[in-house]
């Protein structure tokens, strides 16, 4: 039997090098393959296509009440906030973790809703009601007062049950608490008195 | 490579059948290996029957989980009408159901007895290292495949339990909320996420928890086991070559195992019959509404396995943030005066510690909320490095070591507690106390498992004949 290359002890350079060459180019391979798997995890076109705005009809809203409408599967929250609802804001800078609105402004607050009641009219108040913490939907708390879970002087706003977060009327949120960001006050715009239009503003 | 071994034309018709098989495939050898001369310690306790129950929980799992697959559907708007059709409709599927969400439960039982176990009597130290990640992986799936089968059902505590720990991930700096959509598949949670979870559930996961048990048992029978007294039974053997302190495992274990299954099956069947909600604990009440994308329950908290990570979570709030702070440097500066390590060393750590806290002062809370919660699976890995007593088994151990090990399990405890209870701010205080513990047994080991005078360890086991 004639003595192989291995164990003759000698090293074939040029087979290694196309070893390496073909192994480098099945890797490439690999890896090219793992795109299409990887890509299905993202948004389908209809996931993506089903985002169109909501129109709202906020003429039976009475003050201090709240109603709820679905935009791009996410809750919408308008809210017709009461004469002290809206005087309590401005008391309130003090413990707010960013009361002038001015973290991440291109994504929580359009333009038009930089203001101290984050809206278009200051009664009305129309936010993403989900929690900028881990996404939970926060509940009302808009009776004043000590309650559990809350502070003694509460003003009325939202608690999230998940992780104790909370908001005044104008969704902003307060210092210490898990939530960063403010809750988000979606793109609107207004089609009459009665009726917003969610998910579309003029600027669109 | 066997060679192949003629068998007398006298033998039984098994013998010749059996010969057959091993000349083609190493029946007997493997059941030799695995079983009849597999040598245990003789001196275990009833601690070491949580390894066979868990691997028993899982049959159990993968046996009644093909079966609701039969009957379920994965799509939002079938989903929890077709677990109702499963209870109530399908000929015995209540028991079938109930079995898997009550398993579900017991693997965590089972599999936490197990870990407490390795963590008592040193089983993850040299040379059980492997044994001990494989574990900690399959912990770590566990935790996957339990986390995506509570979506399922498809009731309120699926849905935002499952938006709150997708969320998670978009607290990552950067690539955070990319990551999330690609996990949902959609900008919520939604149908394409509940069937992407039914397929990492029924299969993918599955698979790569069995590839790792087959690993764990693997490394465990290369090296052996370890015992109560955390003495080698391999240094010490007879003149056949056998352990002196080692029985085989079968006939002696799997019988004794076989008791230990009778014993789990009596209280699981009760939970499985009599209180397969076990008080929400093991069903929560919220789960049993259909999940409603517009509305938050009043109170929603993982179930119970997952509570202790989860109060780590909430913990970190940013007050909490300049404790953390305040321990990095805490820690740098006693790397930096307490050790003998050239200079360039100790550079590289108090720039480490530097860079460290300026990200936690340039990132939110929420992140570091996030990190704690995951390093409290992590640093598991880590726990082969981190113990330096000079011996293996808390029998041995000074036995301050004993109060040390009850109060981290009394710590485990009281954030599982916490975790299942809406926030408040005791319970805040308390669960960021107990975090801080929580880390603190674990980065300070390296340190405390030195201290004290440790008891003599035997040359042979402990046994009592019974």
């Amino acid at each position: 039997m004639s003595e192989t290359l291995a164990d003759s002890g000698q090293i074939d350079s040029s087979k290694r090098t196309w070893l390496i060459a073909t192994s480098c180019a099945g890797a490439v391979g690999t890896a090219a393959v793992a795109v299409p798997f990887v890509s299905t995890f993202q948004p389908s076109e209809r996931a993506k296509a089903a985002g169109a705005a909501v129109e709202a009809d906020i003429s039976a809203l009475k003050p201090g009440e709240k109603m709820t409408v679905e935009w791009r599967g996410k809750p919408v929250w308008i809210v017709r906030r009461t004469p002290e609802q809206l005087a309590a804001l401005k008391s309130l800078d003090g413990q707010l973790a960013d009361p002038k609105s001015e973290r991440n402004p291109a994504a929580l607050t359009p333009e038009y809703a930089r203001n101290e009641a984050r809206s278009i009219k200051p009664e009305i108040f129309v936010t993403v009601g989900i929690c900028t913490h881990l996404g939970c939907s926060p509940s009302d708390k808009f009776q004043t007062g000590a309650q559990p879970s809350l502070p003694d002087d509460w003003q009325g706003g939202f608690f999230c049950p998940c992780h104790g977060s909370t908001f005044d009327m104008a969704g902003r949120v307060y210092k210490n608490k898990p939530a960063p960001d403010n809750l988000e006050v979606p793109p609107h715009m207004y089609l009459s008195d009665a009726k917003i239009l969610i998910g579309e503003d003029k600027k669109a | 490579m066997a060679e192949f071994h003629e068998i007398s034309p006298n033998a039984s018709a098994t013998e010749k059948l059996v010969n057959w098989v091993d000349n083609r495939f190493p029946m007997t050898k493997l059941f030799k290996e695995h079983m009849s001369e597999y040598y245990a310690p003789k001196n275990f306790n009833f601690w070491y029957i949580f390894g066979s129950l868990s691997l028993l929980v899982l049959v159990i799992q993968i046996v009644t989980g093909i079966f609701l697959t039969m009957n379920y559907k994965p799509d939002a708007a079938l989903a929890f009408g077709s677990v109702e059709y499963i209870m109530r409709d399908v000929p015995w599927g209540w028991l079938i159901r109930y079995m898997h969400s009550t398993g579900a439960s017991a693997f965590f039982i089972v599999v936490y007895l197990h870990m407490f176990r390795g963590l008592m009597y040193g089983s993850y130290r040299k040379p059980r290292e492997l044994i001990w990640i494989f574990g900690c992986a399959i912990f770590l799936a566990l935790m996957a495949e339990a986390f995506m089968g509570y979506l399922l059902p498809w009731g309120q505590m699926s849905y935002w339990g499952a938006q709150v720990i997708v969320n998670l991930f978009s607290a990552i700096p950067f690539i955070g909320p990319d990551l999330a959509l690609l996990i949902r598949g959609d900008y919520v949670v939604g149908d394409a996420t509940l069937n992407r979870f039914f397929s990492f559930h029924v299969i993918a996961v599955p698979l790569v928890l069995l590839g790792l048990v087959v690993a764990h048992i693997i490394a465990l029978h290369e090296v052996g086991s370890n015992n109560p007294d955390g003495v080698e039974i391999k240094a010490t053997r007879g003149a056949d070559g056998r352990p002196l302190d080692g029985i085989p495992f079968h006939p002696y274990y799997s019988v004794h195992d076989v008791f230990g299954v009778g014993i789990f099956l009596f209280v699981f069947s009760a939970i499985v019959f009599f209180a397969p909600e076990l008080g929400g604990y093991f069903l929560e009440y919220n789960n049993f509404i259909p999940a409603d994308p517009l509305k938050t329950p009043l109170h929603i908290a993982p179930v119970w396995y997952f509570t202790p990570f989860y109060s780590m979570l909430r913990a970190v709030t940013s007050e909490m943030m300049y404790v953390l702070i305040a321990c990095v440097l805490l820690g740098a500066g006693l790397g930096v005066v307490k050790f003998k390590m050239p200079t360039i060393f100790k550079a590289a750590i108090v720039g480490f510690a530097v860079v460290v806290v300026a990200m936690m002062l340039a990132i939110d809370a929420k992140f570091w909320g996030v990190v704690a919660m995951g390093g409290g699976v992590v640093i598991l890995f880590f726990l082969p490095w981190l113990d330096f007593s000079p011996v293996k088994s808390i029998r041995y151990r000074p036995s301050w070591h004993k109060y040390l090990y009850a109060v981290f399990v009394l710590d485990f405890l009281v954030l599982g507690y916490l975790g299942m209870l809406p926030p408040s701010a005791i319970g805040g205080r308390v669960s960021q106390l107990g975090t801080l513990f929580y880390f603190g047994f674990f980065l300070l080991m390296p340190w405390w498992s030195r201290l004290g005078e440790p008891k003599p360890v035997p040359s042979r086991v402990t046994f009592v004949a019974h």
